[in-house]
């Protein structure tokens, strides 16, 4: 496969992955907003960008309304949804070929929501419809892509770029919330605590998840566990990483001329890293460096597909 | 943008029931006869309410308003269906259009680059005589091309012999002095050729000009049939129309036929110009039906005359390019030094015969517009026949002779600039004001190796679907050659059409549309 087509198929994924999170974060927060009993609504946005990875611009400025606005709405913000979009669709626009007709529909009409005066209105009128509706449209491009692709290696580079942009969300919204998890603020009612846990499953759309594992008894160690440790819950980071070594291996089997050493080393670390930590481990030592660690490898793993599909020197190509 | 939303929010639904038509059936047993008496005619006078005939050839009718024996058993068809019918299918072949994302991109707006490719629901009607001959004259027309770019490239015999002027061929702007002696496989410099047609009153079929470097347009005469043969089902299939849906097939086996000797499993590619260009969604498309990889100049790279892609496997050899990038742009080294659309050390490695491009370079000195005065006699030099296909009257305004009856008669004479394509630089006298035809007199002076002129063409009309009537629109034809081992030419070709009433123009850069076409058995 050209490696333009791949680099292409990779960031769609990867925009729409980050375009998902944060549809579903926003979506959280201003539910959580509601419950004036907890965390203040800045105290919250705050939480919330930091989670998203700190874009610019994003400071809270006293109104949720203004504040939700510039988040679906801005076209030049990384985190925002309507420039996910625009740049998930600009990467299929360029590989029409590549996709099929029924992936590119959905994304165009996905596009095309988000950009018609009709959006503004919807928003106004009922900003939960238009996330939910957003949601429904990257399901369906996921859909449609499962069952419309052949699964050879563009296939498993949309995988590798969803799952990468999830792992590394996922490990970044727990880093931001994990002091607050274990170090709850002393409040008069003990609700407030189950509504904020619950809340942080729900940014990975995971509390019906968790409670078929877990039942519904929720604690701040179980959630990190299942986020973290789960082998089997599409949005838990090792699953993710899974998933991640799995395409890695089906890219390398369907081509193989070149064996990405560091690649697959990088990859089955950040695997067996996950694979032999006990949550009790994790929670003993540092958990903030544990989920910081995640990411950085994560970045790195980034850096290697590039270096070993997309970027690599004519030279090195030429010799092997 | 709403209007994508709207309609995506539809049912997309196949055409229902057409109604039986006794028309359609009796003509594929025969019956042609029994048909012509048994005419409906009230109802063709609500179809042709303003349907005006006059000197130009009409396609459907003849001068004295019957309709021709071929197109009866589409009048009948719609004649026998309610208005409403007529326009949901027009909706539902919109809808059809809009789906499969068929588009062409308009130079220099920012938004909405995106259009839809403009479309008539008729069919245009090809007799199989009509089209034998068609075929038989496209033939040898670019036999004689592609012997006269060999014949250029090589010991430029014609221009020896004082054939074709030596001036015109070594001032041709497409000229390429690169070109000069070198081996191209099989001597095939124009493996992809689109010719345009034009029918003259007398109903004879005659060249307007040659495409032979980078022809566009065959992904509407492909997309157009799909969609015909959802929205009028049972018609098509009565008419007994010759196969199109095979020309990805037949383009994949010319450019494999076209292969660097001792390379068995060639790796094929279509060279585009990016996601920017105005065809890119037919390069995409004939990339995917022919499932060859669609690169952009980035993805190559050349090494010891090599040419490589970058895939995620390293470098992959490639052996034939099917070019879908203009000469100038295609080879920083050789051409345009600050293109970057092309591939630095292309042209080396094509020398070195290592990869087949194709269409060859400098192909575009043979579609000249003042070259083409002379095919003609090209066609009589090289195969000593006379042509099959003949050329509309050119003036060669280097000529001081024909300059001066060209400069006295602007106003009724169209002007072309030889090395344009697309509509652009061309005036059309009868339509143009006293202003631009003083500017086209000026820059001719200046220039006149730039012009031709030819007389403006009262060409043939279609009916076309106008609202709930028919009106008769201009209509060319440009039917696609493939020459690999030998000749191969898909019956019918992209009908465009003049969409505006009266025009002339019938590009889609100018507001042209396009219509199927049906060859008949």
């Amino acid at each position: 496969m050209l490696s333009r087509v791949a680099d292409s198929l990779y960031w769609m994924s990867r925009y729409l992955e980050r375009a998902e999170n944060t549809v579903r974060q926003l979506d959280v927060t201003m539910g959580l907003m509601l419950d004036t009993g907890g965390a203040s609504e800045s105290e919250r946005w705050r939480r919330l960008v930091a989670s998203l990875g700190k874009p610019a611009g994003m400071e809270w400025n006293g109104s949720v309304e203004l504040m939700a606005h510039k988040l679906v709405f801005d076209s030049l913000n990384h985190a925002a949804i309507t420039f996910c979009v625009n740049g998930a669709r600009e990467n299929a626009r360029q590989v029409r070929e590549e996709i099929s007709s029924e992936q590119w529909q959905r994304l165009n009409r996905l596009y095309h929501q988000i950009h018609s005066p009709q959006a503004e209105a919807q928003f106004t009128s009922s900003i939960n419809d238009m996330l939910s509706s957003i949601i429904d449209g990257i399901h369906l491009f996921k859909g449609v892509t499962n069952s419309t692709m052949i699964h050879g290696q563009g296939w498993q580079f949309i995988r590798l770029g969803r799952y990468i942009e999830r792992a590394y969300a996922t490990a970044t919204l727990l880093e931001v919330y994990q002091p607050d998890l274990f170090h709850p603020q002393e409040r008069e009612h003990e609700g407030y605590q189950y509504i904020e846990l619950v809340g942080l499953l729900r940014c990975c759309t995971s509390f019906e998840a968790y409670c078929q594992v877990y039942t519904a008894d929720v604690s701040a160690a179980r959630i990190l566990e299942f986020l973290l440790l789960n082998r089997d819950f599409p949005h838990a980071i090792r699953h993710c990483v899974d998933s991640m070594r799995e395409a890695i291996d089906s890219i390398q089997s369907s081509g193989g001329r070149r064996t990405p050493a560091e690649l697959i080393s990088g990859i089955g670390r950040l695997h067996a890293m996950l694979d032999f930590t006990t949550i009790d481990e994790i929670l003993h030592g540092d958990t903030s460096a544990f989920l910081h660690n995640i990411r950085e490898q994560c970045l790195r793993i980034h850096e290697l597909i590039y270096r070993y599909y997309v970027n690599y020197s004519i030279q090195s190509a030429l010799a092997s | 943008m709403s209007r994508l939303v709207k309609i995506e929010n539809r049912v997309l639904a196949a055409p229902a029931h057409e109604p039986e038509c006794p028309a359609a059936l009796n003509l594929r047993q025969g019956k042609l006869q029994a048909l012509m008496s048994a005419a409906h005619p009230l109802l063709l006078d609500t179809l042709f309410g303003e349907y005006p005939l006059d000197q130009a050839f009409d396609e459907m009718r003849s001068a004295e308003g019957e309709v021709r024996p071929q197109y009866r058993a589409l009048a009948e068809t719609l004649a026998g269906l309610p208005p409403e019918e007529l326009q949901r299918r027009k909706q539902s072949a919109d809808l059809s259009f809009l789906t499969q994302g068929i588009t062409f991109t308009v130079y220099g707006r920012d938004e909405g680059t995106e259009r839809i490719f403009p479309y008539d629901l008729l069919p245009r009607l090809i007799t199989a005589a009509e089209w034998e001959r068609i075929e038989r004259g496209l033939t040898q027309r670019i036999t004689a091309l592609n012997l006269f770019l060999r014949d250029v490239y090589s010991e430029a015999k014609i221009l020896r012999d004082r054939v074709v002027p030596r001036e015109l061929v070594y001032s041709c702007k497409h000229y390429r002095r690169q070109m000069q002696g070198l081996q191209v496989p099989r001597n095939v410099y124009v493996a992809v050729v689109g010719s345009d047609l034009l029918r003259l009153n007398t109903g004879e079929f005659v060249v307007l000009e040659d495409n032979l470097r980078v022809p566009s347009g065959v992904s509407y005469m492909l997309t157009n049939r799909r969609v015909m043969k959802r929205t009028f089902p049972q018609l098509f299939s009565s008419y007994g129309v010759r196969p199109i849906e095979h020309y990805p097939q037949l383009l994949l086996a010319t450019l494999r036929s076209l292969a660097p000797e001792g390379r068995p499993e060639p790796n094929i590619v279509l060279l585009t110009p990016g996601v920017f260009n105005s065809a890119y969604f037919e390069h995409t498309y004939l990339a995917r039906q022919m499932g060859i990889d669609l690169v952009e100049g980035r993805d190559l790279v050349t090494h010891d005359n090599i040419v490589y892609m970058r895939t995620t496997d390293g470098l992959k050899r490639v052996d034939v390019i099917y070019r879908r990038v203009d000469d100038d742009f295609s080879d920083p080294l050789v051409f345009r030094a600050d293109s970057s659309l092309g591939c630095a050390g292309l042209f080396n490695a094509y020398r070195a015969g290592n990869v087949t491009v194709t269409n060859a370079f400098g192909t575009g000195l043979a579609d000249d517009k003042a070259v083409y005065a002379y095919v003609p006699k090209m066609i009589k030099y090289y195969l000593d026949e006379d042509p099959i296909l003949n050329n509309v009257e050119t003036y060669l305004l280097g000529e001081p002779g024909e300059r001066q009856h060209v400069l006295a008669n602007l106003d009724k004479l169209v002007v072309k600039a030889v090395g344009e394509s697309g509509g652009y630089g061309m005036l059309i006298g009868p339509h143009s004001t006293a202003q631009q035809r003083e500017e086209f007199a000026r820059a001719i002076e200046a220039n006149p190796r730039n012009y031709i002129a030819q007389p403006t063409l009262d060409f043939s009309r279609a009916p076309c679907l106008v609202e709930d009537h028919l009106e008769p629109r201009h209509v060319d034809l440009r039917p696609y050659i493939l020459y690999g081992d030998k000749i191969n030419i898909v019956p019918g070709g992209l009908t465009r059409v003049a969409l505006q009433k009266g025009s002339l123009v019938v590009n889609s850069s100018q507001g042209g549309g396009s219509k199927d076409t049906w060859v008949l058995e």
